[in-house]
C-alpha cells in the first residue's frame, strides 16, 4: 500500500543512473501545459481497513432476498474449491499464455474446458472462451456470415432475452447483416408454419438460424425438427443453450440428423457467482471443418524436443495480433479466470453430478408452479420446460413481484416490453402484463419454497 | 422427460481431492505477478492488490442477480456510479459507459459511437480510420469491425507520427484517428496538439487508446490533451487481476458531444422524496441515440468493484505517483540495458513508463533473436517482455516494470539481461535451446497448428 515500494535512497539512485536530477526531469520532453499543475480531485487516500469498512457498509445496501430469477443468470450452489483454487495467485494474477512454457498450468486448464464444452455441447472443438454468451452468439452470427459470405440474413427461430437480441445488433450493426424474429405459437414455441414460409420467400439467403434452449420464457423448443427444416434448405444451425441444461437433455452436436454447426451460451450457470451479472464468460463450439473460423484464443497439445506434452495457443492466424484488420474479430482477452473456475467446477461436479443439479432444480421448479397453480395461476410454457418456466398470475406481475420484495423473496420478472408484440397474437395486453418469468435452483430449500407460496397466497388472495 | 440426453457427457468423474490435486498443480506450473516479475509492455502487469479482491468476493456483491431491482442493490450502483465519477475525473471527461467487458470492446464501443454520430449528422462519406503503424493489432480490428476503411500513418525515426504523412492522408473523408499516448514505442507523442488541431479541423475525432494510460496516471488527462472519446483498460493501469486472459473490463469515455451514445447501461442518481437513489439508464430519454448493448448485462460487474477499490486506496496523494514511478523505472532500466551495450532505436529520448530494445545488431553478428533472449529470461525467472511488438520495429523487446517493481528487482533484472548478453558473445550454444531450466523445453508451435496434428480437445473423433 500504495504498492510503489520505492525509498527516497532507491529514487536517488536510479536517478543518479539515468542522469537527471529530478523524475520531473523525464517529463522534459513533454510539452509542459499538458501536465495538470495540481492533484486530481479524488478523495483523500484510504488505508485497507478503512476501504474495508466503507465497502463492507456499501454492501449493506444490497438485500439478501431469496432468489427465484433466471432469464439467463442463476443461483446456483458453487463448492469452496472452485474459488480457492482459481483464487490462487498463479492462476489470479497470471497473464494470457503468450509464453507457453511458463503457462502451462493456464494453457492446461484451457485445453481441458475447451473439451470438457466440446463433450457438453457434443461438438468437436471449442475456443477458450469469449466475454458472455451475448457476444458470444454476435460471434456465432459473423462466424456464419465467414463461411457462407453471399446469404446475410439470420432467422431468431426461438425467443431470445432481449438483452442478447439487443447485444447482437449492437456488435454486428456495421456489417451488412440483417436479423428477424420468427413468432411464436401461444406456448410461446416457434411458429414452425411462420418460419417455413420466411425460408420459403428467401431462398439461398439465409446463412443461419439462432434456436435458444432453453428460450426466454423457458420452453424447450422442438430443436430436431427445427435443426432438420434449417439443413434442408442449407441453413447453418446456432444453438445458445444453458450449459447446465445439456448434462440432461439433448445436446446441439445430436439435434436432427447431422447435429447444429454452431452452439455458443453462457458460462455463468458453472461455478460462476452471479456478481450482479459479470463477469462470466462466453463459450462457442462447432464442427471441425469450421475452427479456421472461430473468433478469439484456441489452446492446442504439442510437444517439447524431448517429447514432453505441453500446451500452446494455436491457430493465431485468426487473431488480431496476427492478422490486424483481416482478423476473425477484434477480441484479445478471453475470460481468463471465470473459464478456470469452470473447469475446477465441472471436474468436481462430473456429468452425474450436473444432471443430478438439473433434476433438482426441475423439481424444485415444478414444486412451486403446482404450489402456484392453487391460486389461480397458470402455466404459459407447457409442460416442457428445464427449471425455468413462466406463469399468468391473476394480478399484474409487477404488483407481484413488488409485494413479494417487500417480504424478501425476488420471485421473478416481469416480461420486457419489447417481447410484448410477440405475444400479442395470443394474449392481450393485460394477459402480459401479469406474466412473470422465474427459475428454481438447487439452492432453493424446501422451506424457502415454502415460504414464497405462503408469501405468494397472502399477495393473491 | 422428452428430449432427454441419451449418452452422459464425457466430463471427469473423479473425487474432490483428485481435481483439488490435480488443478493446484497446474497453478504451480504458471509463471505469475504473485510469484515473477513481469515486466510485459503494453500489459501493466502491476500487483493486484488482495485486499480487492478479499472485498469484492464479500458475499453481498456475490448474491446480486442483475435482473433485481435497482432498489434491492443500491450497494452495487453506488460502487459503479461512484467509479464512473473517478474514471471521468482521472481522465478529463464528460460521461462514462461500464458496460465494455474488454479494451477491444471499449475501442468497439468507441468507434460505435464515432460512426452513428457521423452517420446522425449524414456525414456518411467520412469512413476512414487513421491508425499508426504502430498500433495494436485491435485498433484496425476494430476498425474494420465498425465497416471503417484503415489507413496507416507511418512513423518518424523519432517514434512519434510523421507528421507529413498524416496531413497528406488526412481529408474530408477521415473519421476518426486512434491514438494511444504514450505510443507503443513507449513514447509521448509530443506533436500531439498538431495532430489534434489536425484531424478536429476537418471534422474527424481522436480515439484515445487506454492501454498506455499508466504512464500518465494522475500527471496528463487524455481529455485535456485533445481526445474525444477513449476506453480504459482497468486489468492494467487499475490493478484487476489478468487471471490467466481475463476477464478484462474496458470502460469507455467521452466528451458531451458523444455522450448520449455510449453503450447502455449508465447509472446515475435520482434525488426521490429527498432520499438519493442511483440507478440505471436503461431507459433514458436519449436512449434512441445509445450505440445499445453490449453484453447482456452491465459488464463484468466484479471487475468494476476491484478497480473501485484500487483507485480509492490511491487516493489523490498516490494516484501521480503512478506514473512518475512507473516512468522511473522504465527509464532506470532502459538506461540500465543502454550502457550495458543493448541497442534501442530510441536510446536518444526519455522512454515513458515502457521502453524498447532492438535485437537487430546480435541477430546479424550472433544469429540470435529476440524470441530466443525472451525463451532465455524465463530461466532466471523472469517473465518475457512483449516479443515482436510494435511490429515495425525489428527483433523488438517492449519492456513495461510497472510502479510495483522495487529498485533492487530491476538490478536482478538487468543482471539477467547482461547475463544473457555475456554468453551471446561468449557463442553459449544453450542460448539458442532455452528454456532450459523449466519442467518444460521449447514448444512446437508450428506441429500445433498443422492440420495433421491439430489437437484440441482430448476427445477424438
Amino acid at each position: 500500500m500504495p504498492y510503489y515500494p520505492h525509498t527516497d535512497e532507491d529514487v536517488q539512485q536510479m536517478l543518479a543512473e539515468i542522469g537527471v536530477s529530478t523524475i520531473d526531469d523525464l517529463f522534459s520532453e513533454i510539452p509542459q501545459n499538458h501536465l495538470l499543475k495540481k492533484s486530481i480531485a479524488l478523495p483523500r487516500s484510504l488505508k485497507e481497513h478503512e476501504v474495508s469498512l466503507l465497502c463492507n457498509q456499501i454492501a449493506e445496501k444490497n438485500f439478501s432476498h431469496t432468489c427465484f430469477l433466471g432469464g439467463g443468470c442463476y443461483d446456483h450452489s458453487i463448492p469452496s474449491a472452485v474459488w480457492q483454487t482459481a483464487g490462487r495467485g498463479e492462476f489470479y494474477s497470471a497473464y494470457t499464455p503468450y509464453q507457453s512454457e511458463v503457462s502451462q498450468g493456464t494453457l492446461q486448464t484451457i485445453y481441458e474446458f475447451q473439451s470438457m464444452m466440446s463433450a457438453l455441447t457434443a461438438q468437436d472443438v471449442s475456443n477458450a472462451s469469449l466475454y458472455d454468451g451475448a457476444s458470444a452468439l454476435a460471434e456465432a452470427i459473423l462466424m456464419s456470415i465467414r463461411i457462407n459470405p453471399t446469404k446475410r440474413r439470420v432467422l431468431i427461430a426461438s425467443v431470445l432475452h432481449p438483452h442478447q437480441e439487443q447485444t447482437i445488433r449492437t456488435i454486428t450493426a456495421s456489417q451488412d447483416v440483417t436479423i428477424n424474429q420468427i413468432g411464436i405459437t401461444a406456448n410461446t414455441k416457434i411458429d414452425i408454419k411462420e418460419l417455413h414460409e420466411t425460408i420459403e420467400r428467401n431462398q439461398n439467403q439465409i446463412s443461419s438460424l439462432i434456436i435458444s434452449y432453453p428460450n426466454y420464457f423457458g420452453a424447450l423448443d422442438d430443436i430436431h425438427e427445427l435443426t432438420n427444416l434449417a439443413h434442408k434448405n442449407n441453413i447453418l444451425v446456432i444453438a445458445y443453450v444453458n450449459p447446465m441444461v445439456l448434462a440432461s437433455l439433448s445436446p446441439p452436436g445430436e439435434w436432427g440428423s447431422y447435429g447444429a454447426d454452431i452452439s455458443c451460451g453462457d458460462g455463468q450457470p458453472l461455478g460462476i457467482p452471479m456478481c450482479g451479472g459479470g463477469p462470466s464468460y462466453g463459450f462457442i463450439t462447432t464442427r471441425m471443418k469450421y475452427i479456421r473460423q472461430l473468433p478469439g484464443r484456441i489452446v492446442g497439445k504439442t510437444n517439447d524436443e524431448n517429447d514432453n506434452t505441453g500446451y500452446v495457443l494455436t491457430l493465431q492466424a485468426r487473431e488480431q495480433h496476427i492478422r490486424r484488420s483481416k482478423a476473425t474479430s477484434n477480441i484479445c482477452t478471453n475470460q481468463g479466470l471465470a473459464v478456470s473456475a469452470s473447469t475446477i467446477y465441472l471436474s468436481l461436479m462430473g456429468s452425474k453430478g450436473i444432471d443430478a443439479t438439473v433434476c433438482t432444480s426441475a423439481s424444485h421448479t415444478r414444486k412451486l408452479l403446482t404450489g402456484l397453480k392453487k391460486y389461480t395461476v397458470s402455466t404459459i410454457t407447457g409442460s416442457q420446460f428445464a427449471y425455468e418456466t413462466t406463469v399468468l398470475l391473476p394480478i399484474p406481475a409487477k404488483k407481484f413481484i413488488e409485494a413479494m420484495n417487500s417480504r424478501g423473496i425476488l420471485a421473478g420478472s416481469a416480461i420486457n416490453p419489447q417481447l410484448h408484440p410477440l405475444l400479442r397474437r395470443h394474449y392481450s395486453q393485460k394477459q402480459i402484463n401479469h406474466m412473470m418469468q422465474f427459475a428454481v435452483t438447487e439452492k432453493r430449500s424446501k422451506q424457502e419454497i415454502e415460504e414464497y407460496l405462503l408469501h405468494a397466497k397472502k399477495v393473491l388472495c | 422427460m422428452a428430449q432427454r440426453r441419451k449418452q452422459q457427457a464425457a466430463l471427469p468423474e473423479v473425487s474432490e481431492l483428485e481435481a483439488v490435486r490435480h488443478y493446484t498443480k497446474l497453478s504451480q506450473k504458471n509463471y505469475s505477478i504473485t510469484t515473477e516479475c513481469y515486466p510485459l509492455g503494453s500489459c501493466t502487469m502491476k500487483y493486484n492488490p488482495w485486499v480487492c479482491h478479499t472485498l469484492a468476493m464479500n458475499n453481498k456483491f456475490l448474491q446480486v442477480h442483475p435482473a433485481q431491482d435497482s432498489q434491492s442493490m443500491q450497494g452495487t450502483l453506488q460502487i459503479l456510479f461512484e467509479l464512473q465519477e473517478l474514471l471521468k475525473t482521472i481522465c478529463g471527461m464528460h460521461s462514462c459507459s461500464l458496460t465494455p467487458m474488454a479494451g477491444a470492446q471499449g475501442e468497439l464501443a468507441g468507434m460505435l459511437m464515432i460512426k452513428k454520430h457521423l452517420q446522425r449528422k449524414k456525414q456518411l462519406h467520412k469512413n476512414e480510420v487513421l491508425v499508426p503503424v504502430s498500433a495494436h493489432g485491435t485498433n484496425p480490428a476494430t476498425a474494420v469491425m465498425c465497416g471503417f476503411k484503415v489507413i496507416e500513418i507511418a512513423c518518424t525515426s523519432d517514434g512519434n507520427i510523421d507528421i507529413d504523412d498524416l496531413t497528406a492522408k488526412t481529408n474530408e473523408n477521415t473519421a476518426v484517428i486512434m491514438l494511444t499516448n504514450p505510443s507503443t514505442y513507449g513514447l509521448y507523442e509530443v506533436n500531439i496538439d498538431r495532430i489534434a488541431k489536425l484531424i478536429h479541423g476537418v471534422g474527424a475525432y481522436l480515439y484515445y487508446d487506454g492501454a498506455n494510460l499508466n504512464a500518465l496516471l494522475g500527471r496528463i488527462r487524455p481529455g485535456d490533451i485533445g481526445f474525444d472519446v477513449m476506453h480504459t483498460n482497468l486489468h492494467k493501469t487499475f490493478a484487476t487481476p489478468h487471471g490467466g486472459g481475463g476477464p478484462g473490463s474496458g470502460a469507455v469515455l467521452c466528451i458531451k458531444e458523444l455522450a448520449p451514445y455510449l453503450p447502455q447501461p449508465t447509472i446515475s442518481t435520482l434525488v426521490k422524496s429527498k432520499k438519493k437513489q442511483f440507478v440505471m439508464n436503461i431507459d433514458a430519454t436519449d436512449s434512441d441515440r445509445s450505440i445499445g448493448r453490449l453484453s447482456h448485462w452491465f459488464g463484468n460487474v466484479g471487475v468494476l468493484l476491484r478497480a473501485y477499490i484500487y483507485i480509492r486506496l490511491l487516493g489523490r496523494e498516490h494516484v501521480k505517483e503512478i506514473s512518475n514511478h512507473a516512468v522511473l523505472n522504465s527509464n532506470y532500466l532502459f538506461r540500465k540495458l543502454i550502457k550495458a551495450g543493448f541497442s534501442s532505436p530510441f536510446s536518444h529520448r526519455y522512454p515513458a513508463h515502457e521502453c524498447i530494445i532492438s535485437l537487430s545488431k546480435e541477430k546479424k553478428e550472433y544469429g540470435v533473436t529476440a524470441y530466443d533472449i525472451a525463451k532465455n529470461l524465463l530461466d532466471y525467472g523472469f517473465h518475457a517482455p512483449t516479443t515482436y511488438f510494435p511490429i515495425d520495429i525489428p527483433e523488438c523487446l517492449l519492456i513495461e516494470p510497472t510502479e510495483t517493481e522495487s529498485k533492487q528487482e530491476l538490478d536482478r533484472l538487468s543482471s539477467a539481461f547482461i547475463d544473457i548478453r555475456n554468453r551471446i558473445q561468449s557463442n553459449d550454444s544453450t542460448i539458442k535451446t532455452a528454456p532450459n531450466k523449466l519442467s518444460i523445453g521449447r514448444l512446437n508451435e508450428a506441429k500445433a497448428a498443422h492440420p495433421k496434428h491439430l489437437d484440441v480437445s482430448y476427445h477424438k473423433k
